[in-house]
């Protein structure tokens, strides 16, 4: 079994939401909102929310889609906010850009309803990241599964989600050291496939654990 | 002051490493200086949540304490006063009222020792203690627990000018804050799984206190959890019991504090009471103001667990609920929807008549209501126990001190 020069580090992760002086009660006022918000707040409510509500893999995967539903009862527009797929983007700004260009063209082709009021607002917030390492190192994979199992959902989700954007890659942490220090690039691939959407934290650590468990044999 | 509860190796069972995480976050501020202050040390949700949030912080090495600004009757008439008059109400004091908060508030600095590394103030009643902020590296923190998204104007700007000097506002729902200079974040209330109203009790305690209470523990059971108060309509409660009881055998629990020392609570009793007109199936109970084992078990007993407010703060018998995995159905105001994602962890309604609907639906699809029942109970895991509270404060510690 193959041992990594340099060792996976695990981190403990947690996530601050701060509340911004920002809200918009309309379509139109969303559409505005989208343009002013700030960077933290676009992957609050993206990235996000899909580790706050990952046991929930029925519902819209991210506030603004949610928000449209429930407060507008616009599906239409929901289904296009919430078919945007994060691994897609290696930008907030092309992530900004897509939303806005959606709720735009609803927009257009729906003025009358631009400018409804919504049952309830949507609050922008932002989130703040706080990570300290955790102590856990893994040389090998299988080093690395006996963490992997033992992680938090907030760790998880660092790990494998949010990363993808804090390292500007089409990637997560764990696939590029699978792929990056262990030379397991089929395995790092098949990680990077497992679909976050349709999956909760929790199946999709047990698809990865199972994809290692499977590499581990071939070994 | 604080009596001692469970140490947070009780908490591994229910939720694993997250206590370690808890840990590994708290390792950098080990010894770190932290003072909570509120206005009472017994009584009310913000001791009860001291009282477990300190002992925890001091668990996980920090240094915490816990001091209690005080006051005489007429300290806590207008402070009273200010509470409802920040929900909106109407405030009658004067000039006097001010200067009352004004010097309660000097005699306590003159006792407080606030110099910390992190100073938490709870609350309007201490707020002006920011007024005893030594000179020096020291964060400071307001954690306002109540909703002041339409404050009476007179109050709020007499309190404003202190509320402006902290370094970062605490809110419990975004819909609560203020546009305010400081950075404010958002820390969910939260409730104790070990607690006594959240523990997992013995089936055959549940049965003698339905028993106790002459409910049948055979049949279906609606219960609401919440004082006799209009705001949380009771009466509306029991009109959406007789339309659900057309097509369902069921009872109807209404179960909330004594109310002999509140006259409006008293009215609101005898409404309720008529509207049930007798109905044996009905069962009002006025329960001992300490009371958590019999909620607890009457929270368990319960097919489904009703809260159908008119206004309401956060809400958190949703979450005692949610976390005892019963399907919810509640009205969609206040902190409620944030507990009762609809459809994924219970179901809202904005009527009587739609009260009275989605429970019959969730009655003729117990998978659907077990499979609601099973995702609030996670939801609660993720965001609304108090080891999440601990979380929340030692991020913000952090946070703020990787600003210096």
């Amino acid at each position: 079994m193959k041992t990594a020069e340099s060792p996976f580090g695990f981190v403990a992760a947690s996530y601050l939401t701060r509340i911004n002086n920002q809200q918009a009660s309309s379509l139109n006022e969303l559409r505005a909102g989208l343009d002013h918000a700030s960077d933290a707040s676009i992957f609050y409510h993206t990235f996000q929310s899909l580790g706050r509500h990952h046991f929930l893999v029925e519902s819209f995967s991210n506030d603004f889609a949610q928000w449209v539903m429930a407060a507008l009862n616009r599906p239409v527009l929901a289904e296009w906010l919430g078919g945007l797929d994060i691994r897609d983007y290696v930008s907030l700004a092309d992530l900004r850009g897509d939303l806005r260009r959606l709720t735009t063209e609803y927009c257009d082709a729906h003025s009358a309803e631009a400018g409804v009021t919504a049952f309830e607002p949507f609050y922008f917030c932002e989130s703040v990241e706080v990570a300290v390492p955790l102590g856990w190192e893994a040389h090998t994979l299988e080093e690395f599964r006996g963490s992997l199992v033992h992680l938090s959902h907030s760790s998880f989700y660092y790990h494998f989600i949010a990363s993808r954007l804090r390292l500007q890659l089409r990637t997560n942490d764990f696939s590029q050291w699978l792929s990056g220090s262990l030379e397991a690039d089929d395995l790092a691939r098949r990680v990077n496939r497992i679909d976050i959407y349709t999956n909760t934290l929790d199946s999709a650590r047990e698809e990865m654990v199972s994809l290692i468990d499977r590499e581990v044999q071939r070994q | 002051m604080i009596a001692a509860g469970p140490t947070l190796d009780r908490y591994v069972p229910l939720l694993g490493n997250e206590v370690e995480e808890l840990r590994a976050l708290a390792r950098p501020l080990a010894g770190a200086e932290v003072l909570m202050v509120n206005s009472t040390a017994v009584g009310g949700g913000v001791a009860e949540l001291l009282g477990r949030v300190v002992p925890l912080l001091e668990e996980l090495n920090l240094r915490a304490e816990w001091q209690v600004f005080a006051g005489g009757k007429d300290f806590f008439e207008v402070t009273k006063a200010f509470h409802n008059a920040l929900h909106g109400g109407a405030f009658h004091g004067g000039p006097e009222a001010f200067e009352v908060f004004r010097s309660y508030s000097e005699r306590n600095l003159a006792r407080l020792h606030l110099d910390r590394e992190f100073v938490v103030i709870h609350d309007p009643q201490p707020v002006a203690a920011i007024d005893g902020r030594p000179a020096g590296p020291g964060h400071w923190v307001w954690r306002c627990h109540i909703d002041l998204s339409n404050p009476n104007p007179a109050v709020w700007e007499f309190l404003q000018p202190w509320v402006v000097r902290y370094d970062a506002a605490v809110f419990s729902s975004p819909s609560f804050a203020r546009q305010l200079p400081c950075p404010q974040y958002l820390f969910y209330p939260s409730i104790d799984p070990l607690a006594d109203k959240n523990r997992t009790l013995e089936p055959s305690f549940v049965r003698s206190v339905l028993e106790h209470y002459g409910i049948d523990p055979g049949r279906k059971l609606l219960v609401q959890i919440s004082r006799f108060d209009r705001l949380k309509d009771p009466v509306g409660v029991v009109r959406a019991y007789r339309i659900v009881k057309r097509y369902f055998d069921c009872q109807l629990v209404l179960a909330g504090g004594t109310a002999d020392d509140d006259p409006e609570g008293a009215a609101v009793l005898d409404e309720t009471r008529e509207a049930a007109a007798g109905d044996p199936d009905i069962h009002l109970l006025q329960l001992p103001p300490d009371s958590p084992l019999e909620i607890n078990a009457l929270q368990t007993a319960a097919t489904i667990v009703i809260q159908k407010s008119l206004r309401e703060g956060f809400g958190l018998t949703v979450a005692e609920a949610l976390w005892k995995k019963k399907p919810v159905v509640a009205s969609a105001v206040g902190g409620i929807p944030t507990q009762v994602v609809h459809k994924q962890t219970g179901l809202l309604a904005h009527s009587v008549e739609g009260t009275a609907y989605q429970i019959r639906y969730l009655l003729a699809h117990p998978e659907l209501a077990a499979r609601l029942g099973a995702q609030g109970h996670e939801h609660v895991r993720e965001q609304f126990l108090i080891t999440g509270n601990v979380k929340r404060y030692l991020c913000l510690f952090l946070h703020m001190r990787g600003k210096l």
